[in-house]
This record gives structure tokens, C-alpha cells and sequence, in this order.
């Protein structure tokens, strides 16, 4: 069976603002009900990258296909395929949150009754019966955010762009959120989402792209950017913390003295394990000899790199 | 994308803007306060001095009056999308399946309804001090509607002020630069023949004084001569030059 052409499709892509180089040449290819993580510090051209994939701005140089269609040559075909949400497209403000449905249902086409009816069934389904009749100013940040996502999912897009959907969300909302995207993922919808929060990125997207000054540093799925990256490390947190050093020393030892430094914060020391150590043989012996020394600990484990180291080695720490 | 379905578009657009207003109406404080403002100055502070008579000059001024209240009530347009352009609700609205200038039109049809609003409280404090109508049913409305078409035409104008506009500040400076030679400089509040001569020159060019006279002949039935079909043909002229300049640089501004 051939494979499936991607959902998003970017070869080459370039964009300038007069002297400022906006991407670089940059290759991306993302399969359809996939979610495609975009990082990248401040100013790498996420958005410029996501402006340009909703048919917003028009790229300088390369070939852009969402859908299959070209962006800037077919950019009607794109629009009924994909929604923006997040900081690129905002609510209205001034309207009650099922305004802001109706207005994007009538404006879909819809007719007046089965606007209402999609209205109030994206109300339910995001938890907004109660405030739908409230003007969305009144919106805590989170009502805002689904209100932002019904609005996107009303056409039923087959592409959704989100642009750090839960910035600023508490646990609980960011948990309802998370499982939202989740839920269209599995029903074949393809999310490319850009983030500034590792944790998220780590949690939502099955293959995550880094860039940087607008090309493409690395890429590959969560687990592949952090073993390449840093690989695992031993972390010990002494009950005591004037036993830090003694701890991190046995821990040194244990993890085969490491290859890179260790880095202590928060009276945590955490050794990254040499190459070729076993993790389980490393840990037992970190164990054993932590207890033979008599040092208590509240917390001893093998850890892989987080996404957060991945993504300051790989910026070079421009973050 | 086809006419009727741009239309639609445009429709449901405009109802976005009068649905805001109910919803905020301190967004119409402008259409409110100017009418009061207008007939109280030039009525009761200029009407003596003028005409010599407070109640016979408000019989040549309000027609007039009503002009000058909707080309003001037109200055918010320039702002009001400038400020729209900013917010993230126009980005949304082009990434979706419609036509590219609807969002534009729609913010301009929905403007509109100030303008019916401003036009009926100036003719409602008019009468309320004493200004009273010859004209038909049919010539009032006529009236009302030759305004409201030339405020239409005048809004296409200011849209495109407020789509090149670099800063609110300068907007707002550039749109009155515009608006006081068009609204004083005409025949809404001293009879062109009264004017000095150079002053008399640019009246007679100005369309205000082809929409006010026009719908103070219309208001009180005093024969028209040429007012109303002007008018149209100004309101015409104008739509054809500058809404579609005020679409093309809407939509270029995509890249």
C-alpha cells in the first residue's frame, strides 16, 4: 500500500518582512490524524509558519499544501478544510458566546435552524450551556479557549492549526482541553499545534518539530528528540540537603561517572548516565550504596532528558 | 464565490455589528450625542444671528443639520475597523470559505444602522423644538433615504482611511481634515447665494450642499431643481471609485 499523502506539506518554504528572514527553507511533511508539535523560541517564525499554512499570508518561496492544495495557488480549496484557533483568531468580544457560533455557522452557510442546532450542541459538548447566553467578555480564560475551539471545530476541519491552546489555563482547564484535542486526533483529525510548553508538546504530539531562525532544527517523535538529546540521567534528592554532595558523588559513581556535568537545582542532583551503563544496574547500585552510607532520600530515580533540555541544547539556549 | 452568497456573507456580517450595538450601546454614543449637540448650537446659538428668528432657521437648518450629524457619525468607521483589523476576529473571519471583501462590507452595512438611528433623533429633537414638515410621506422618506445612501457612499471613503491608516491618532486628524471643509464649507447653514463669492465657488461644488438642499426641498416641499439627482450621481461616483479601492487594499493586506 502506498502511503498516505501528508495532511501538511511544506518543501522549501521561505518568508522574508523586508531585512528580516522570517523562515528559511523549511521542510515539513505531517500525516493525516497525527499531531505535528511545533517549538521553537520566541521569534523563529511559528507564526509566521501557521499564518502562512491558514492562508493568511502568502510565502515568498516553496511549495505549501494543506490538503493536497497548494496554499497560495488554491488558497478557497484550503479554507473549508482547516480552522485556526488561538492567539491568531480571537472571539468576538462584544457577542455572547453563542453569537460567536452563530456567526461562524451562518457565515459556513448553515441555515438559521440548523445553526442554532450545531450552536447549541458545541455549547453542551464544550460546557457552555450555562454561559452561552453571556457576553464572551465575561469568559473566565478558559471558557474563552473552548469557546475559541468550538468556533474552530464548527466547520468540522480536517486540519486544525492551535496555537498554545492552553497559555494561561489552570491544571484542571488544560486537562480539559488536552482531552479534547486527543478526542479529534482519534477521530481523524490532523492538529498541527505550536507551543512554547514542553510539557505539552510532550503530552499531545506524536512527532515534534524544533526550529529555529526559521528552519527546521530537529525532528522526530518526544521520546526520539529526548534520547537523542540528552539520553537518561540519575536524579537524587537527599532528605538531608547537607548530604547533597556525598549523595551526588555515590550517584556519580553509580551512573559510570557520566558524560556530561552533573547540574544540581533545587536540592535535586541529577548525573546523566554514561553511554552504555545499564539504567536498572545504575539505579540498584545508586540504591544499595546510598544505603550503605546511611543517606536517606525522598526521591532517587532514572529519568529520561526532558523535552526542556532537548529544546535548549538543540536553540543553543537562545530561549 | 458567487454575488448572492457574498451578499449573504455580508448579511450575516452586518448583523455581527448591529447585534454588538445592542449589545454595547455605548459603542453609539457618538450617534447619540451628536444630534443634541448639532440642533442645540446652530439652532438656539447661531439661529438669531443668522436668520433672526430662532424658529425660522430651524426650518432651513435641519435638513441640513441631519447631513452634517451622518457624515460626522461616519468618522467612527475609519476607527472602528482600524481597531477591528487589530483584533484577531479578522484574521478568523479570512481563513474561513467566504468572500474576501465580505468582512468589510458587512462592517460597512452595519454601520448603517447608525445612521438610521442618528437620522431619526435629529428629526425627533427637531420636532421636539419645533420643527415641523410640509413634505409627504413618500418626500420624507425620500429624504431620509438620499442622506443615508450619501452617508453610505461617504462610509467607503472612510474605510479606506481606516484601512491605510498607520495609528488612531493620525486617522482621526486626516478623517476631520476631511470632514470640516465638507460639512461647513456647504449650504447647511447659510444659503450659498448669502456666501461670499470665493466661498461660493466651493460650495456649489460640494456635495453636501447638493444632499442638504435636496432634502430640504424634499422636507419642505420647496421646488428641487437639480439636488436629488446630484446627489445620487455624487453617491454613485463615489462608491464606484472607492469601495473597490477599499476592497483591493483590504485584501492585499493578507500579505
Amino acid at each position: 500500500m502506498e502511503p498516505q499523502s501528508p495532511a501538511i506539506f511544506t518543501e522549501g518554504l521561505a518568508k522574508r518582512y523586508g531585512k528580516t528572514t522570517a523562515l528559511a527553507g523549511l521542510d515539513l511533511a505531517v500525516p493525516p490524524g497525527t499531531v505535528q508539535g511545533v517549538l521553537g523560541p520566541n521569534g523563529a517564525g511559528k507564526t509566521t509558519l501557521v499564518r502562512i499554512l491558514a492562508t493568511l499570508l502568502r510565502p515568498d518561496a516553496g511549495r505549501v499544501l494543506v490538503g493536497g492544495f497548494d496554499v497560495a495557488r488554491q488558497p478557497d480549496k484550503v479554507r473549508p478544510l482547516i480552522a485556526l484557533t488561538g492567539q491568531f483568531a480571537a472571539v468576538d468580544e462584544d457577542l455572547t458566546g453563542r453569537e460567536n457560533l452563530l456567526l461562524i455557522a451562518r457565515l459556513l452557510e448553515l441555515s438559521r435552524k440548523a445553526a442554532r442546532g450545531r450552536a447549541d450542541e458545541l455549547l453542551g459538548r464544550f460546557g457552555l450551556d450555562e454561559a452561552g447566553g453571556r457576553l464572551a467578555k465575561t469568559y473566565s480564560g478558559g471558557m474563552r479557549r473552548r469557546l475559541d475551539l468550538a468556533m474552530g471545530l464548527l466547520g468540522e476541519p480536517r486540519v486544525l492549526f492551535l496555537d498554545e491552546p492552553t497559555a494561561g489555563l489552570d491544571p484542571r482547564s488544560r486537562g480539559d482541553v488536552w482531552g479534547m484535542i486527543r478526542d479529534l486526533v482519534a477521530a481523524g483529525t490532523t492538529v498541527l499545534l505550536t507551543t512554547q510548553d514542553l510539557d505539552e508538546a510532550d503530552r499531545l504530539a506524536g512527532r515534534i518539530a524544533v526550529i529555529d531562525r526559521g528552519k527546521l532544527i530537529d525532528s522526530g517523535t518526544p521520546a526520539e528528540l529526548k534520547a537523542k538529546v540528552g539520553g537518561q540521567s540519575l536524579d537524587v534528592r537527599p532528605a538531608d540537603p547537607g548530604q547533597l554532595a556525598s549523595a551526588g558523588a555515590i550517584v556519580a559513581a553509580a551512573a559510570g561517572a557520566g558524560t556530561g556535568a552533573p547540574s544540581e537545582h533545587d536540592g535535586m542532583i541529577s548525573v546523566p548516565l554514561a553511554p552504555g551503563v545499564s539504567g536498572t544496574g545504575a539505579l540498584a547500585a545508586a540504591s544499595r550504596r546510598l544505603g550503605q552510607a546511611r543517606i536517606d532520600v525522598t526521591e532517587l530515580g532514572l529519568r529520561l532528558a526532558s523535552l526542556d533540555e532537548v529544546f535548549l541544547t538543540l536553540t543553543g539556549g537562545t530561549q | 464565490m458567487s454575488p448572492i452568497r457574498g451578499a449573504r456573507q455580508g448579511l450575516t456580517l452586518a448583523w455581527r455589528s448591529v447585534t454588538k450595538f445592542r449589545h454595547s450601546p455605548d459603542q453609539l454614543l457618538d450617534v447619540i450625542t451628536l444630534p443634541i449637540v448639532l440642533v442645540l448650537v446652530f439652532v438656539f446659538l447661531f439661529g438669531n444671528a443668522v436668520a433672526g428668528s430662532t424658529h425660522a432657521y430651524l426650518q432651513y437648518v435641519l435638513p441640513g443639520i441631519a447631513v452634517q450629524a451622518l457624515m460626522f457619525a461616519s468618522l467612527g468607521i475609519g476607527l472602528g475597523l482600524n481597531t477591528d483589523l487589530r483584533s484577531g476576529i479578522f484574521d478568523r473571519f479570512r481563513s474561513l470559505p467566504i468572500a474576501r471583501s465580505a468582512p468589510l462590507i458587512g462592517y460597512i452595512l452595519g454601520n448603517a444602522a447608525k445612521f438610521v438611528l442618528c437620522l431619526v433623533l435629529v428629526f425627533a429633537l427637531g420636532a421636539a423644538v419645533g420643527f415641523r414638515t410640509h413634505g409627504s410621506i413618500p418626500a420624507i422618506l425620500a429624504a431620509c433615504v438620499l442622506i443615508i445612501v450619501f452617508a453610505f457612499a461617504v462610509s467607503w471613503v472612510m474605510a479606506l482611511v481606516g484601512l491605510v491608516a498607520k495609528s488612531p491618532a493620525a486617522l482621526t486628524a486626516f478623517s476631520f481634515v476631511l470632514i470640516m471643509p465638507l460639512t461647513f464649507g456647504s449650504s447647511v447653514f447659510v444659503p450659498t447665494g448669502r456666501l461670499p463669492g470665493w466661498l461660493q465657488a466651493w460650495v456649489k461644488i460640494n456635495p453636501v450642499t447638493d444632499v442638504s438642499n435636496a432634502a430640504r426641498g424634499l422636507m419642505l416641499s420647496l421646488p428641487l431643481g437639480g439636488g436629488a439627482a446630484a446627489s445620487l450621481l455624487w453617491a454613485l461616483g463615489i462608491v464606484a471609485v472607492f469601495a473597490p479601492l477599499a476592497t483591493w487594499t483590504y485584501r492585499r493586506q493578507q500579505s
